[in-house]
């Protein structure tokens, strides 16, 4: 399994060319965001930060201060489908071609994914360890007022381990593994 | 002075590594069933990519002494206590080193005013952390700590039977239910899981038995065979879906599946299922007469 090497800011062209399935490593500017963040923006304020061919990513992380500078303690994904009313959204307004996340997304979100050249990435749950090794810096912090873990972090990432699980060609791997796990469970049925 | 000079200081260092170990040391019970989930996948796979970069993470996390996981989940506590032990005094210690085992990083900030969305800071506050005490005829104290996510508390469920879909009230229909839970959860809890399940009870003690199956070792026989048989039926089919490791497809859904029963009344027919992600924390300790740890339970 070939691992796909990608740079932050993303273009459309890099975005395209990924498909379900494809294995990548993402290297550069990250930005957290979760439900009140993306609540936020939805309200109509601007986000903190230019996300033009920005990543973001669902992620509550555990941050501690030492010595006056931030230090990334634990940062896995979180549960993504609660940004579903919301993320189509951020693509169209803001230009964001990466969203990282858990779970996968819904049809909304699949639907701005080929409409605005996005893709979604499945980082691997609950392993928070290697996706803090991996987040090299914390270079910022914006929208501290909602909390830490729902704050807009600005993460720095080195090799960061994604799937492609949604790509912008309406392919989307959580859509298929449903409908065959729906099928293969009513043939056991009791 | 010395840490243990007295036995509330014991009993807070004991608590505070308590809490340590079960955010950054995966049990031992665990550990092997991920790691035969992993062989059992194809290389090269999603799922086997998947599995490795846990397998990593399960041994970077205690290298470090960091969590496992960022979202330290909430803190359920059950203890086994002897006659006449003081229940205050001991959640008075426990709430003290939560409040270090945060500021440490031990433990995320993770306790939300439900209204206001306003973070205590520290993870204490109304229902947090949530003890269960049980008082026993043992002379010393056991204390077993969970911390459950909120990704894989999300994906919990509880049917109640008759379902049109799912069947009546009995074995089969039951199988169905859990069956149905683990379909619908898949991606959502961080898989491959472990559920903990209770046939029967109310809606608040259905799931708070669910939750106490968790505390029973994966590999462990159910006393009653006839759920004991259910179990296996249930990761059996489980397994055979195809959902696999964070739902990329695969042979690993389920690690597990402990399942018990309470009584119910003749018009209720719960079944109430905690699914528990592969970051599966939960470690206890008995205690000496000073509030030393005198045994790992896990
Ligand atoms: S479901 Fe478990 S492993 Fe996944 S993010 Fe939540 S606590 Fe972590």
């Amino acid at each position: 399994m070939p691992i796909i090497p990608l740079t932050t800011p993303l273009t459309e062209d890099a975005v395209r060319a990924l498909k379900v399935g494809d294995t990548v490593e993402l290297t550069g500017r990250v930005y957290t965001g979760r439900d009140a963040a993306h609540h936020r923006m939805h309200e109509g304020t601007p986000p903190p930060v230019d996300l033009h061919g920005a990543v973001i990513y669902h992620c509550g992380p555990v941050m501690v201060q030492e010595n006056g500078r931030w230090v990334c303690k634990a940062a896995g994904p979180t549960t993504s489908s609660r940004e579903e009313p919301y993320q189509w959204e951020v693509m169209r307004d803001h230009g964001i071609r990466g969203v990282i996340g858990k779970g996968g997304m819904g049809p909304k979100t699949l639907d701005g994914c080929k409409k605005y050249g996005c893709v979604y990435l499945h980082a691997i749950g609950g392993a928070a360890q290697i996706c803090a090794e991996r987040i090299t810096r914390v270079d910022g912090v914006d929208w501290m007022d909602l909390g830490s873990p729902e704050a807009v972090w600005h993460l720095w990432v080195v090799k960061f381990p994604v799937i492609v699980t949604m790509d912008s060609h309406g392919g989307s791997l959580h859509q298929q593994v449903y409908a065959d796990s729906a099928k293969a469970l009513a043939t056991l049925k009791a | 002075m010395t840490d243990t000079a007295t036995p509330d200081a014991a009993l807070g260092v004991s608590l505070l590594e308590l809490i340590r170990s079960t955010s950054c040391v995966l049990p031992a019970d665990v550990v092997t069933t991920v790691a035969a989930g992993r062989a059992a996948e194809t290389a090269g796979s999603n799922a086997a990519y998947a599995l490795g970069v846990v397998c990593d993470n399960i041994t970077m996390a205690k290298a470090k002494s960091q969590p496992l996981c960022q979202d330290t989940g909430s803190i359920l506590v059950y203890t086994n206590l002897p006659r006449g032990y003081d229940v205050h005094a001991f959640e008075t210690a426990f709430i003290a080193a939560v409040k270090q085992a945060t500021k440490i990083g031990y433990l995320r900030q993770n306790s939300v005013d439900a209204v206001t969305g306003k973070n205590s800071g520290d993870n204490v506050g109304p229902g947090t952390p949530n003890f269960h005490h049980h008082q026993w005829d043992g002379d010393h104290v056991e204390i077993r700590l969970m911390l459950k996510g909120g990704g894989c508390e999300n994906v919990g469920a509880q049917y109640s039977l008759p379902h049109p879909d799912l069947g009546g009230r009995d074995l089969k229909g039951v199988e169905n239910a859990i069956l149905d839970a683990v379909l619908k959860a898949q991606g959502q809890g961080c898989g491959p899981g472990i559920l903990g399940v209770c046939i029967g009870g109310d809606r608040a003690t259905g799931y708070g038995n669910s939750k106490e199956q968790l505390l029973r070792l994966i590999d462990d026989a159910n006393s009653d065979p006839v759920l004991g048989d259910l179990e296996k039926r249930v990761v059996d089919k489980a397994n055979r879906s195809g959902i696999g490791p964070m739902g990329f497809g695969g042979a690993t859904t389920l690690l597990g599946c402990k399942i018990g029963k309470l009584n119910r009344v003749p018009a209720s027919f719960f079944v109430s299922i905690s699914y528990m992600c592969w970051a599966f924390r939960r470690q206890g300790v008995a205690l000496d007469a000073a509030g030393g740890i005198s045994r790992w339970l896990y």
